[in-house]
């Protein structure tokens, strides 16, 4: 290609990088500065003028938060719903796709077209909470995860993935006598780690991210997850209420900056950490979704 | 309830009943998901009679009395209707004017980029937002435009304000700020889908452009765009139909009692009404009033870009 290498030429590269870099810059600065101010004194922070490293460091928000029982259990909470909910769900959803990827099996047609339904029609929050309820589902650690078992969007990721596995590794096993079941376990499931990885990271980073279910479906405080009170600290802080209905540090941090900022650090950290390795997966997962759905 | 259909028959001489047995596995493990979406997605469209009913949780739904459009008429008459509605679809349509369009140009500007290693850290950062929750993004924006956040002590240090302002408590300054932290998130995430369809283009189409002497924004404007049209279209259509959803997480956090004005919206009013105060017919009817809107946005959306562009999505 020829490249234009006149003064107008040059611009646009360099104006477009440096509006871009300044874009990524935002964003990293804005992680940068929750890490300093929950590196930095609480009382100090208050005086302002922080902005690019600690000026009072200390260890001490950390220790705070990682002391305070009620938070290590709600970050417990997390952890367990992300765990059991991601593979219960990346694992039921793949075995439904499977199925209905098959273009021989009986009924396929009904059941790609209520799955369409799902995506078009909802009954809104207020039947599905009466629905939970009704299922006895409130309050209970399993509002996590069951609701969350299937995604019919989810579904179509896998199954178009699915069509792309020859259908040769599959015949030979079906000669061998083995059953749909073993194929889908024995064969499928191994050579589709790409997209188990992207619906994994979606569902995890769901799972991970999600606050309202804890504030609608739960009321019982051992069993809020670490964002549900990260909600409630920041909605009542910013109403003005300086009580908060959670105990401990969690009322501190109201006040204090500081332990709040160390609190979204870690309940971001984990995010941060499986990032980088899953990244070259969503895209794909992304484009999938997209074209289908 | 599985109705096997003889006439998907190909030719094959075993009976369908011997064909469905073999599939057992199979439909083992369809019908577990068809049951939960009858379960987790049609049942509840089976709760929104309440709205034509007087429900209350000491009743069953079947219990309770019918009442007619009595809660669509105190709704649609209620001074919060104009205002919901307003809101609503005042930052929806910033949204589509400012936001949507920043993604495309977000794509063709990453696009641009000559160096593969700049172009990819910018990718990796710009979808890093995305991952975040607006329980910890919405908390980081509260603490940055509070009263001794960040920006105003930036700008009282500069000048260019004599006195902090609390930004979340100013009604009027909340459209912009919910599109614009909205937009900030997820500019990057939703330039993914275009930078693909521009990855598709081929190449040739630039190489004889520059040939013809065609500059970059004339590449622009006549090879990518032109190109990228069908995922565009899409995409609207999507929003579109997605135009009354407003930013329910996001709004939930940042809104309180001093913002209210501008930031209450309908999904914000049915959990109020609904969960909040426990009048599930009226938050129910609310939020059904909102779904039919939306549906028919839809199919005006859809309509509307077959008729222009010869695109749509159903």
């Amino acid at each position: 290609m020829v490249r234009d290498k006149s003064a107008r030429g040059m611009a646009f590269p360099i104006l477009n990088g440096l509006f871009l870099t300044l874009f990524c810059l935002s964003i990293l600065y804005l992680m940068w500065y929750v890490v300093i101010i929950s590196l930095n004194d609480g009382a100090d922070s208050l005086r302002g003028g922080i902005y690019l490293w600690p000026r009072e460091f200390t260890l001490r928000n950390y220790q705070s938060v990682l002391g305070d029982a009620s938070l290590i259990r709600a970050f417990g909470v997390t952890v367990l719903r992300t765990l059991v909910g991601t593979v219960s769900s990346v694992f039921f959803t793949s075995m439904v796709a499977y199925a209905m990827s098959k273009r021989h099996l009986f009924g396929r047609k009904l059941y790609l077209l209520i799955g369409t339904g799902t995506m078009i029609f909802s009954g809104g929050l207020i039947p599905y909470f009466l629905l939970l309820r009704s299922l006895k589902l409130l309050d209970t650690f399993w509002v996590y995860i069951i609701p969350a078992l299937f995604s019919f969007y989810n579904c179509i990721i896998f199954m178009s993935f699915f069509r792309t596995i020859p259908a040769a590794l599959e015949e030979s096993a079906n000669i061998d006598g083995a059953s749909d079941w073993r194929i889908f376990l024995t064969i499928i499931i191994p050579l589709s780690k790409p997209v188990l990885a992207t619906i994994a990271l979606f569902s995890g980073v769901g799972h991970w991210n999600d606050y309202f279910s804890g504030v609608v479906f739960v009321n019982n405080p051992d069993l809020v997850p670490i964002q549900t009170v990260l909600y409630r600290i920041v909605t009542s802080a910013s109403m003005g209420k300086m009580a908060v209905a959670v105990p401990g540090v969690a009322a501190k941090m109201t006040s204090s900056i500081a332990i709040k900022f160390a609190t979204m650090a870690v309940a971001t950290l984990p995010i941060i950490l499986v990032y980088p390795f899953l990244q070259k997966y969503f895209v794909k997962g992304v484009m999938i979704g997209a074209v289908k759905g | 309830m599985v109705q096997a259909n003889p006439a998907v028959s190909t030719g094959s001489k075993r009976s369908w009943q011997s064909r469905l047995y073999a599939q057992r596995y199979l439909q083992a493990m369809a019908i577990p998901g068809v049951l939960f979406m009858l379960l987790f997605n049609y049942a509840p469209m089976y709760g929104i009679i309440i709205a034509f009913k007087q429900f209350k949780v000491t009743r069953t739904i079947a219990a309770s009395p019918w009442v007619g459009l009595t809660h669509f008429q105190e709704f649609l008459g209620s001074e919060d209707f104009l205002n919901l509605l307003t809101n609503t679809l005042g930052m929806s349509v910033m949204y589509l004017t400012i936001a949507f369009p920043m993604a495309i140009v977000f794509a063709v500007l990453v696009n641009e980029i000559r160096s593969p290693r700049f172009k990819r850290a910018v990718q990796t950062v710009s979808y890093l937002p995305h991952f975040l929750s607006w329980a910890i993004l919405g908390g980081i924006l509260i603490s940055f435009m509070g009263e001794s956040g960040l920006i105003n002590e930036v700008l009282v240090k500069l000048g260019v304000l004599k006195a902090p302002v609390i930004f979340l408590g100013e009604a009027h300054m909340f459209w912009w700020i919910s599109v614009f932290s909205e937009m900030w998130k997820e500019t990057g995430w939703s330039a993914i889908i275009y930078l693909a369809a521009i990855a598709g283009i081929d190449q040739e189409l630039y190489e004889a452009a520059t040939v013809d002497g065609v500059n970059r924004w004339g590449k622009i404007i006549h090879i990518t765009i032109p190109s990228i049209q069908g995922t565009i279209v899409i995409m609207l259509i999507l929003a579109i139909s997605g135009m009354l959803n407003a930013n329910f997480d996001q709004i939930l956090i940042l809104k309180n009692p001093l913002n209210a004005l501008r930031s209450e919206v309908f999904d914000t009013y049915v959990y109020r009404m609904g969960i909040g105060t426990g009048r599930f017919s009226y938050a129910t009817a609310a939020g059904l009033f909102k779904s039919i809107v939306s549906m028919v946005l839809l199919l005006l959306a859809n309509r509307g870009s077959r008729a222009l562009t010869g695109d749509s999505l159903f």
